[in-house]
């Protein structure tokens, strides 16, 4: 199968709005439940050993109308929470049985408050992540979370999460992980290969299909475009940061590497590679969760860091380890967590000698030229300054 | 533009004023007496703990607040966007930074010094996070963080206090006592905070006077200064337990004579609607945006940022019996750390109790915590109580959001729809 085969396929899950991959999913055997969550991060491993399906709710990106989610919020708000509301009070998420909201920022977090309002059929459930990274203080607090939460997802299924199960879970996403870093690491070095529009597309197809034919699919796209042939432009080589919730459309993601940007990292569809390292396989596997969290995952803004010289330590290891030449800051507007840690991430970058633009967005941007001239100019000038 | 009159002020405002004062003071000569500063916030405030520490209180809403107040924060905001924040987030934060790139005056004139360390009490607001780091960023200076969960499920459970208390014990308390050179005596804790519950009995009576009709408090507007000592540097202070005292007297006179709250143009005579107001006010033109309402005949009755920095009225007392695990208590039961439907019983409940017409929200441009999801609470709202609700727009102390035409506009049609509402209700009895 080609590149192009299983973009297809990608592009036709991602288009979907009714979620019908799920929706067959849940209607091929009975007892198959699906559970939604919202960016950034949420076990999966907890919900697949439930034997139900995770899927990830990135908003309605900008095919949706969007009626009834702007009665709910004021122009000042981000778009991902009125075009997640759009979703459920048109009936595309009435399959989905349970809904987690993680910490991500204040708006989401509200948002669980207004689900179980406007929803109050379905399980709604606030998942809280720790901001104390100390395995006794955090991590004990996190274990219990995290029992709670394999409990509450029980409940809601009906089936027992046994050790098994959720160890088979773990090892699943596991090799997950390390197929799309293996990805994202092969773009980094053959960006020309992998366009990352192709690749942000994988990665939507994997929050809406079960994780080993998601597997499956990254083994034989990364096949596929390692054997083909594809043109290298003298393009600069871009790490992209604050697109972690509320996603851009996707022709802004084209834009940018239209405009003469290879993008050799970005923070896009978070949740398949918050942890960096394996989840270990032996003793107690709530515990293993919790310390890879609290060890092993990315800085992303709504991770607190704790030592002042840590901070944006990520993303210029990110930089170094992709070779990128120059940092596009992308937030959504109204992004409290990616505009607060803007200017300090933009310090980091800048006291590194890395340069750096920022533009904002919605999910449904649709103007893509003024896009295209920055990111175009900032090619340039990478090609001729730096 | 004539100048405002001198706005009328009580003996406890009188009385707070001097203890403000006296605060900026101290801290402003931390260098001379040696005491250590703590920049720390308002919800989840720890300040029986810092008081064990000997150390001051500095709490940079405040500053932001006071800025707003003295037309400043405008300037201070421009200032931080200049170097790179956003125009989208929270103007408290600009305001502090814009203010810290100006010389960093406090309001006594004198410049604040930097702080000894950050407190990041953590709890029901996404930005306090940000905001510490970006502090942090400027004054390079040791943090310590007390991360509160927040109430997702619309309940506290074993595991979050256990968080806390740890979080105290094991971070918090070491990091103070090193930066402090004292060691903690949880004596002197359990000591400040029995002061603190008596100042805490006294608050809600104060606020509960909203009960009577007519109404001797305005509970947004008044109710800012009335909760001023207990959400800030003063909780566990004697003289917080005195300026109630104070307060309560004043208060008890009105209620006798049957007069209502003290405008900053005097007595409120005529109250026609008692209002229910949830998000936090405009500062940088409070007295403007207050006018807009005593004029009209209305008072808040209840109002949801009174209880921003402790839920005092729904029964929390910190307790000096189990002095940490108060606090984590107090920390977990923040108004914004409590989730929209638990937000939205406490709107109905005050509806009802304080009889009111209804629930006013005024959304906050720049505050996330309170405002995402406020249409939905209005119209839940008046489905439960039948009561109209309105909603309008400004913002914490950024004035170029502050449209007075827009929001006396709307104010007037809001107090016009309570008035046919009431005739309706009248005509069909």
């Amino acid at each position: 199968m080609g590149t192009q085969e299983i973009v297809a396929k990608c592009q036709a899950i991602f288009d979907d709005l009714n979620f019908t991959v799920a929706r067959e999913w849940k209607a091929a055997k009975p007892g198959r439940k699906v559970i939604g969550f919202m960016p950034v991060y949420v076990p999966m491993e907890l919900i697949h050993a439930a034997n139900a399906l995770p899927l990830g709710i990135m908003g309605g990106g900008d095919s949706m109308e969007v009626i009834h989610g702007d009665a709910y919020y004021q122009s000042y708000i981000c778009r991902i929470p009125r075009s997640t509301i759009e979703l459920g009070v048109t009936g595309r998420l009435d399959f989905v049985d349970m809904m987690l909201f993680p910490f991500v920022c204040d708006v989401i977090r509200n948002l669980s408050g207004i689900w179980k309002m406007m929803f109050p059929n379905v399980v709604s459930r606030f998942f809280d992540t720790p901001q104390n990274f100390d395995e006794k203080i955090g991590g004990t607090y996190y274990e219990h979370e995290l029992l709670e939460l394999k409990e509450a997802i029980e409940q809601a299924t009906g089936n027992k999460i046994t050790d098994e199960a959720l160890r088979n879970s773990i090892k699943l996403y596991n090799e997950n992980r390390k197929l799309i870093w293996s990805l994202y690491d092969s773009r980094a070095k053959e960006p020309w290969k992998f366009p990352t529009w192709e690749i942000y597309l994988l990665m939507r197809a994997g929050l809406q299909i079960p994780v080993d034919e998601h597997n499956q699919m990254l083994k034989d796209y990364i096949a596929a475009a390692h054997a083909e042939d594809k043109p290298k432009r003298d393009n600069s080589r871009i790490v992209l940061n604050g697109s972690f919730c509320e996603q851009p459309p996707l022709n802004l993601i084209k834009s940018i590497e239209m405009a003469g940007c290879y993008v050799v990292d970005d923070d896009y569809v978070l949740v398949n590679r918050f942890l960096t390292e394996d989840v270990p396989l032996e003793g107690d596997l709530l515990k293993n969760l919790s310390t890879t969290y609290l060890k092993h995952s990315v800085e992303t803004s709504c991770k607190y860091v704790p030592k002042e010289e840590d901070k944006g330590k990520y993303l210029l290891n990110r930089i170094s380890q992709c070779q990128a030449e120059g940092v596009i800051f992308a937030a959504p507007s109204f992004c409290d967590p990616a505009l607060l840690d803007r200017p300090m991430l933009s310090h980091r970058v800048s006291e590194n000698n890395i340069p750096s633009i920022s533009f904002k967005y919605a999910e449904n941007s649709g103007q893509m030229q003024p896009i295209r001239e920055q990111a175009g100019t900032f090619a340039d000038s990478i090609k001729l300054w730096s | 533009m004539s100048a405002e009159k001198e706005a009328v002020k009580d003996e406890s405002m009188l009385l707070q004023k001097a203890m403000i004062s006296r605060n900026y003071d101290a801290i402003t000569s931390k260098h001379e007496t040696g005491r250590k500063v703590v920049s720390t916030f308002v919800p989840g405030n720890l300040n029986e703990l810092v008081m064990c520490f000997d150390m001051l209180n500095n709490l940079p809403e405040i500053n932001a607040i006071q800025a707003g107040m003295r037309k400043l924060s405008g300037g201070y905001i421009m200032e931080a966007e200049k170097g790179g924040h956003s125009e989208d987030v929270c103007t408290y934060v600009k305001a502090d930074i814009g203010q810290m790139a100006r010389g960093n005056i406090a309001p006594n004139g004198k410049p604040f010094p930097d702080p000894d360390i950050l407190l990041l009490s953590y709890t029901g607001c996404y930005t306090f996070m940000k905001w510490f780091e970006l502090l942090r960023e400027q004054y390079k200076c040791p943090t310590v963080m007390v991360h509160v969960p927040y109430q997702g499920d619309g309940h506290t459970t074993q595991n979050m206090r256990d968080y806390i208390v740890k979080q105290l014990k094991e971070e918090v308390i070491p990091t103070f006592e090193r930066i402090s050179g004292k060691k903690f005596d949880i004596d002197l804790l359990r000591e400040l905070m029995t002061r603190s519950a008596k100042a805490e009995d006294d608050l809600v009576w104060v606020i509960e006077t909203a009960k009577h009709k007519p109404s001797p408090i305005d509970a947004y507007f008044g109710a800012v200064y009335y909760v001023g000592p207990i959400f800030s540097a003063f909780r566990g202070t004697q003289e917080a337990v005195d300026y109630y005292k104070v307060l309560k007297k004043e208060i008890q006179y009105r209620i006798d004579n049957k007069m209502g709250p003290i405008t900053p143009e005097g007595e409120m005579k005529e109250q026609k609607y008692r209002i229910v107001v949830e998000g936090p006010p405009n500062w940088t033109n409070y007295r403007e945006f207050w006018k807009m309402f005593y004029d009209e005949g209305a008072v808040v009755v209840a109002s949801s940022y009174s209880k921003v920095g402790g839920t005092y009225d729904m029964g929390f007392r910190h307790d000096p019996k189990n002095p940490l695990e108060s606090l984590a208590d107090y920390c977990l039961g923040c108004y914004t750390n409590r989730n929209l439907p638990t937000r939205v019983d406490i709107l109905e409940k005050y509806i009802n109790d304080y009889e009111a017409d209804g629930l006013l929200t005024n959304s906050i441009k720049s505050c996330n915590s309170f405002s995402a999801g406020q249409l939905m609470m209005m119209r839940e709202v008046e489905k439960r109580t039948g009561k109209p609700g309105a909603f309008i727009e400004t913002d914490l102390v950024d004035p170029r959001y502050f449209s007075a035409a827009n929001v006396k506009n709307r104010l007037e049609s809001y107090f016009q729809m309570i008035e046919q509402k009431r005739r309706g209700v009248k005509s069909a009895a």
